[in-house]
């Protein structure tokens, strides 16, 4: 166990609920001031490891340090982090501003200036004049907002949050996630997010640990796991990806290529290839990195025929799925319709189009 | 349902039911009018109860006013059925956070456990208690009254308290260490106020049990008779039987009173949190 200059470090951090890994042999940093997301399906371990920080699951083996001390043997309230509830735990029998000053106990303070710093925590999350509402007379974006103040006006040194917008309606959510994203900033706390929400961890996160099965996939910034996804589990998580078997076929060292089912054979950089000749692997593009033509483009680096099967038309965008010779399964491409008369949404079932795309878009993941 | 005027057409739930009210007042007049008759024979003129009653009079009351015995007797009630609600209703508390809170094998035979006083007849569990008591050499006492209304009072307590912790989201706890309190504060400043209705229906309901309870009393009383036990030994004289009409006709309104506060605070409670 060693100290790093990371903010919180969980090294070689286990879990067992009996003979069940909850969280299997995980270590990674997370750096002072980062907005750091825990993503992955319910059940993956990202909860547990956030009432371990927080101090509510003990770890079964491994150390976690919160600005260089050790955790192990800290109870939760003498832990320097404060957390936000899935279902924001507020206290009902209190009102707004005992809810808020709840945690000043211990600093002896007098009414006048709890009173005070619980309005100043109002006036930051724009809730003012509510101090003395009761705490049953809350919206569910008020409630998550009473219980964001009365965590930092405790000025934690770690922000743990668990799933807060979860319960929240889609327009709400989105307006939290941005004044969730501008008060981190604001205040510069480290931020721990919890969310099965892709879409709402790539919109907040300065990093993302994916998880599954208790274990971390891949830790990175959001374009990092979105371009560049290290194991096709990922890929597969954050957003669509079509996914094609390849062999590498190697010729000398200045060049490689794959050949792929349905793709023909593409050739990549040797530099971005680790794989020896013959290897299996899988060829990953995102449906939008696809151009969809009705003839073949005279500058495309990579392109292949196609039958259109199927098109659902979603406004800024279509999905389109094409049928490639030699591959079962239909290929997703997703156009943005930038002019109002796309003529790809009118085209029947059947219709023989182009698919292109760069060299740069394809991604090649070791076989899962 | 009633009393909306016209009922509402087409509801299988609203509909007036002629026979099911009927069968309603029936019940409640079964169930209420002979206790209804104490009340007013203690205000009848007469040693004997019996219509027509012979005209109005406080002179039972007043007789009780002047009763030393009976004084000392409600004296010994109030004490013990203020230990033993005070002390069931923690022993409840603890209980019925154990209950709910940890996950433990026979949990549901534990409940059962705890409620089984309800279902066994006192009158065993009294003289289990006196064998128990004199082969031990305890000499018996308003303790031992005590401890058996602890054994009937239990139940009550677990029953009044548990659904109050069953309803209590155990984030609220850890919402609290994480702002910053350990066990104890948590509990006073989030978990009891919380379960405080209830806590008050609790004590309030053992109080009334202890206070009324009778056969218990019977077996482990010593030389201080509770209250109950004084009116059995009252209703050997016959010319002092009106007055205890009068004392059970006070009783019975301090019961009532008790029981309705503590129906009316629990409801108010969960009323609250939702």
């Amino acid at each position: 166990m060693t100290k790093t200059d990371a903010f919180i470090s969980i090294q070689n951090v286990s879990k067992f609920f009996g003979t069940f890994r909850a969280i299997d042999d995980i270590s990674m940093d997370i750096g002072r001031g980062e907005f750091f997301s825990l993503l992955g399906p319910s059940g993956c371990g990202k909860t547990t490891l956030l009432r371990m920080l927080a101090g509510f699951e003990s770890t079964t083996a491994g150390e976690i340090f919160i600005d260089n001390q050790p955790t192990s043997d800290v109870p939760p309230h003498h832990r320097p982090v404060n957390m936000v509830f899935q279902n924001y735990a507020i206290f009902p029998h209190l009102n707004v501003r005992d809810n808020i000053t709840y945690g000043l106990r211990k600093q002896k303070l007098s009414r006048s200036k709890r009173y005070e710093m619980a309005e100043e925590m109002l006036e930051m999350i724009k809730l003012p004049d509510y101090g003395t509402r009761k705490a049953t007379e809350l919206s569910g974006g008020q409630r998550q907002r009473i219980a964001l103040a009365r965590a930092l006006i405790l000025r934690p040194k770690v922000l743990l949050l668990d799933e807060p917008l979860g319960a929240l309606d889609k327009q709400l959510r989105e307006q939290m996630q941005l004044e969730l994203r501008a008060l981190q900033r604001q205040i510069g706390i480290t931020f721990v997010f919890v969310t099965h929400d892709q879409e709402e961890a790539l919109t907040l996160s300065d990093r993302i640990a994916v998880m599954s099965g208790g274990k971390v996939l891949q830790v990175d910034t959001p374009t990092g796991l979105y371009e560049t996804p290290k194991t096709s589990v990922v890929a597969r998580f954050i957003g669509n990806m079509n996914f094609f078997d390849g062999t590498v076929r190697r010729n000398g060292a200045a060049a490689a290529a794959i050949e792929t089912e349905g793709l023909g054979t593409i050739q990549v950089p040797v530099a971005d290839l680790d794989k020896p000749d013959g290897a299996a692997v899988q060829v990953a593009l995102r449906p939008e990195k696809i151009a969809l033509s009705a003839t073949r483009p005279d500058a495309a680096e990579h392109a292949v025929s196609a039958r259109l099967d199927t098109s659902a038309y979603l406004g800024e965008r279509s999905h389109f799925y094409v049928n490639l010779e030699g591959r079962d399964e239909p290929v997703a491409v997703s156009q943005p319709n930038t002019s109002r008369f796309n003529a790809a949404n009118q085209a029947p079932s059947g219709t023989e189009v182009w698919l292109s795309w760069s060299s740069d878009a394809i991604v090649v993941l070791d076989p899962e | 349902m009633r009393g909306q005027g016209k009922p509402m057409e087409g509801t299988y739930i609203k509909r007036r039911n002629r026979p099911l009210q009927v069968y309603a007042v029936l019940f409640l007049i079964v169930l209420y009018v002979p206790v209804l008759f104490i009340p007013l024979f203690s205000f009848n003129d007469s040693l004997y109860v019996r219509f027509p009653m012979q005209g109005m009079t406080l002179k039972w009351y007043h007789e009780l006013w002047l009763r030393e015995p009976l004084w000392n007797a409600m004296w010994n009630s109030v004490r013990v059925g203020a230990a033993v609600s005070v002390i069931s209703t923690i022993l409840g508390m603890v209980a019925a956070r154990a209950i709910t809170r940890y996950r433990m094998p026979g949990r549901s035979a534990l409940v059962t456990f705890i409620m089984m006083p309800l279902v066994i007849p006192g009158i065993i569990f009294g003289v289990a208690l006196l064998v128990l008591m004199s082969r031990m050499g305890v000499p018996l006492s308003l303790y031992t009254v005590g401890l058996g209304h602890l054994i009937v009072c239990m139940p009550f307590a677990v029953a009044t308290l548990l659904p109050r912790f069953e309803g209590f989201d155990p984030s609220m706890e850890e919402a609290s260490a994480d702002l910053g309190e350990n066990g104890w504060w948590t509990f006073w400043r989030v978990t009891f106020p919380m379960v405080f209705p209830g806590v008050v229906a609790s004590l309030l309901l053992s109080f009334t049990i202890s206070f009324d309870e009778f056969i218990m009393a019977f077996f482990l009383t010593g030389t201080d008779p509770t209250l109950p036990m004084y009116i059995w030994g009252q209703l050997r004289f016959p010319k002092e039987f009106p007055s205890v009409l009068a004392l059970s006709a006070l009783i019975l309104l301090v019961s009532f009173v008790l029981v309705f506060i503590a129906q009316w605070v629990g409801r108010k409670g969960l009323e609250n949190e939702n």
